[in-house]
């Protein structure tokens, strides 16, 4: 009879030696993340013993098998550098790199969008790539002044950029054939002159609005176009509330109430419409080219039309980046540098996704010439990025994605989501710099 | 008289016997370790998978907790006491995603109560496919969230979908935003949980229903009880340690929900279908606010419990009625 007792003592004496082992342990993992590796100097070729690197992406969709290619054409030029990618979902990226990096178990090279890398380099998941930059020779010459620019965060440099991609603006040309319109239209006037004469050809609902994603980067794009800007990154205040990002919305939501588009589109659902011939416009990604290809359907891609005063639209680039190391293997770090200098300069295969070349030297070398995003290329100095701020990416989907969705479901006017968000964002914002000690 | 004589008979004939076996000393013996060695895989696992996460949620709770950053100040109460500051909108949140929460449960769980048992009750007759029809009501339950929630939302879209296309054929409207308005898009979620998940209560149900005796239902149709009577009376009854179990079960995984809100209508229209779960996920997992988001944990926790017990309360009050009946 005594055993039972003595067993129970027993258990929830080791039951809580475990625990306390585990805890230990767990809260001895969290804290080592304040070491930071300093940057090498950047050599320009490697020639230390073999090793493989691992290289993390998020090239799901129709750009993949472009940069397997070029990950192949790599390790087949370079005897000693095997590099390894692992591909996955960008939500599941973004969610899984700080985890692997604090953990110490991250990459040693990696691609992220450019909108991420203050977020990043403020987590201390990235590390600065200056020397590397200076290095390569890279200078703001061969890249478009707001790309070069927003991937600075604290006077350092955090991104190599690969690649900008934007919005376009794709049509069904066998509907515009029949609808009699013979330029594809590029300001407010001739894209409502056009949305009519497919209404009048038959085509009811000829420019389906997405409640969802893309709605806010159309959003974006058109404030930028009426003059306004989305965030103030020195007050960490938001502004898409002001006059310009109204009369975007307000636009937006003008396109459903002209009756040129149906209500309550749900997600992807103006995409699937398009590629099946239901609608004739849409706006959308330029890496969809690959997809719209592949599906057969006879469109064209050009430029989203200015509907406001100033030629702009939504842009984000995809840029290498380098992770903290736990423990810093000097190879390693120096393969994966060479890594990056020969992807940068190798990019334009990477043309062939769908993406434009980040730099100039390589976009003017022909590499676009007779590719559909061309048209789009030509138009490269009109991008705009969100600005380096940290955290900035939630801050969206929680405040301005909820607030353009809301308006073009009907839920609320553009004037008061908008607002109401825009107030919601300053507080996120203000919160995050207080996390992040800016 | 008799009885305790032969009580203590029995017992002072056993008492001397037992030291005196070796078998059973054998036994003694050996037993500290043994229970411990089959014990150990699942301690093991409870212990790193379920006792140490709540002591660290708890702990988490208490803190400014982002784990890429160096300093996790340590902030007491603070985010439980924002979740209950109807000012702060970290509580808006929290609280529409919990209101949300609570439209799934009150209308998934009576469902998925009643019409698995109907189904199980047909599926429990004897008629030629039996099996057959076995096996495509428990069919759609094998497929993940994911299979479910991609078809349903091609299916139901208000503008390409084939729902809406048929609602229309047959003289319906056709114009139901299934999932980007409200109430639809509960009918939408509710009805597509309902039929990806009744399988599994209906085979619950089932095994239960074969376990009554034939012999109850041949007395109570002696007894002259129609069928319904028979239902009240005989199946209900019978029926009663398992409904328990099936409630709990339903009333977790209802309250659990998150994928087919994240994947069919991504939380919206705006917030409105956004889970409890969802949102925690959103807090703790994309915007690394893992402090708020335990404490969301521990407070969803809280309302589970109350739940339950009330539910277990429920199924313990009516079987002592019967006793008094």
């Amino acid at each position: 009879m005594t055993y039972p007792k003595r067993s129970f003592r027993k258990r929830f004496l080791s039951a809580g030696t475990l625990g306390a082992v585990a805890l230990l342990a767990l809260t001895a993992c969290g804290g080592s993340g304040a070491q930071q590796t300093a940057e090498q100097e950047f050599t320009g070729e490697y020639t230390g013993p073999a090793v493989e690197l691992s290289y993390w992406n998020g090239f799901t969709g129709g750009d993949g098998p472009y940069m397997e290619q070029m990950v192949e054409d790599f390790n087949a030029e370079h005897e000693n550098i095997k590099v390894v990618s692992n591909t996955m979902q960008w939500a599941d990226f973004y969610q899984r790199l700080p985890a692997a990096v604090t953990a110490g178990e991250g990459p040693d090279v990696g691609v992220m969008h450019l909108d991420q890398l203050a977020t990043m380099a403020a987590r201390n998941v990235i590390v600065p790539v200056d020397n590397l930059v200076s290095g390569l020779e890279l200078t703001a010459d061969d890249f478009t002044e707001e790309v070069w620019n927003a991937a600075v965060y604290k006077d350092q440099r955090f991104g190599v950029p690969l690649d900008v991609h934007s919005l376009a603006m794709y049509y069904n040309t066998d509907h515009f054939e029949k609808a009699g319109i013979t330029e594809a239209p590029t300001d407010a006037a001739s894209f409502e002159e056009a949305l009519v004469k497919l209404e009048d050809a038959g085509f009811e609902n000829p420019f389906w609005m997405p409640a969802k994603w893309p709605a806010h980067l159309m959003n974006l794009s058109l404030l930028w176009q009426n003059g306004g800007d989305p965030y103030n990154a020195e007050e960490a205040t938001a502004t898409f509330d002001s006059e310009a990002g109204v009369e975007a919305l307000n636009w937006q939501t003008s396109i459903i109430e002209d009756g040129y588009s149906p209500t309550d589109v749900a997600i992807d659902s103006q995409y699937v419409a398009f590629k099946n011939g239901e609608t004739s416009i849409t706006w959308d990604g330029i890496w969809q080219l690959n997809d719209l290809d592949a599906s057969g359907l006879p469109y064209a891609a050009v430029p989203i039309p200015v509907i406001g005063e100033e030629d702009a639209v939504w842009g984000n680039s995809h840029n290498f980046f380098l992770p903290r190391q736990a423990s810093a293997d000097p190879d390693k770090q120096a393969a994966a540098q060479v890594f990056i200098a020969w992807m940068s300069e190798n990019s334009d295969e990477w043309a062939k996704s769908g993406m434009i070349p980040a730099r100039e030297s390589v976009r003017e070398s022909g590499v676009l010439d007779g590719l559909p995003q061309e048209a789009i290329a030509e138009k490269v100095d009109t991008l705009r990025f969100l600005p380096a701020v940290p955290g900035i990416g939630t801050v969206q989907t929680e405040t301005l994605e909820v607030a353009v969705s809301n308006a073009i479901l009907g839920e609320q006017e553009p004037e008061e989501a908008l607002t109401e968000a825009a107030q919601q964002a300053t507080t996120l914002m203000e919160e995050n710099q207080a996390a992040f000690g800016n | 008289m008799n009885s305790t004589k032969q009580a203590g008979v029995l017992a002072t004939k056993r008492a001397p016997a037992r030291p005196d076996q070796p078998a059973a000393k054998g036994i003694r013996k050996q037993a500290p370790a043994t229970p411990w060695l089959f014990l150990g895989p699942y301690l093991i696992l409870f212990v790193a998978f379920v006792l140490v996460p709540i002591v660290l949620g708890a702990w988490i709770s208490l803190h400014s907790w982002d784990y890429t950053l160096p300093l996790k100040p340590f902030v007491g109460g603070q985010n439980y006491a924002e979740l209950f500051d109807p000012a702060s909108a970290q509580s808006q949140n929290f609280w529409g995603s919990m209101k949300a929460t609570g439209i799934f449960t009150l209308f998934s769980v009576p469902l998925l109560l009643t019409i698995p048992l109907a189904v199980a009750l047909l599926m429990a007759k004897k008629f030629p496919g039996r099996n057959f029809f076995r096996a495509v009501y428990f069919a759609p339950y094998v497929l993940g969230v994911a299979v479910v929630a991609v078809l349903w939302r091609y299916l139901l879209d208000n503008n390409i979908g084939l729902v809406n296309y048929y609602l229309g054929l047959i003289g319906l409207p056709d114009d139901i935003a299934w999932t980007t308005s409200t109430p639809a898009a509960w009918v939408a979620l509710i009805g597509v949980t309902v039929w990806w998940t009744l399988g599994f209560n209906a085979v619950i149900y089932l095994a239960a229903l074969q376990d009554i005796p034939a012999e109850l239902y041949e007395a109570a149709r002696v007894d002259g009880a129609n069928g319904w009577q028979q239902f009240l009376n005989v199946t209900l009854p019978g029926l009663r340690p398992v409904l328990s179990f099936v409630t709990i079960v339903t009333l977790i995984a209802s309250v659990n929900m998150f994928g087919q809100s994240y994947l069919i209508t991504q939380g919206g229209p705006a917030r409105e279908t956004r889970t409890a779960i969802y949102q925690i996920a959103e807090t703790g997992l994309r915007n690394f606010s893992m402090g708020s988001a335990a404490a969301m944990s521990y407070v969803l926790t809280l309302f589970l419990m109350v739940l339950s017990m009330i539910v277990f309360w429920l199924f313990r009050e009516k079987r002592e009625k019967k006793v008094t009946k």
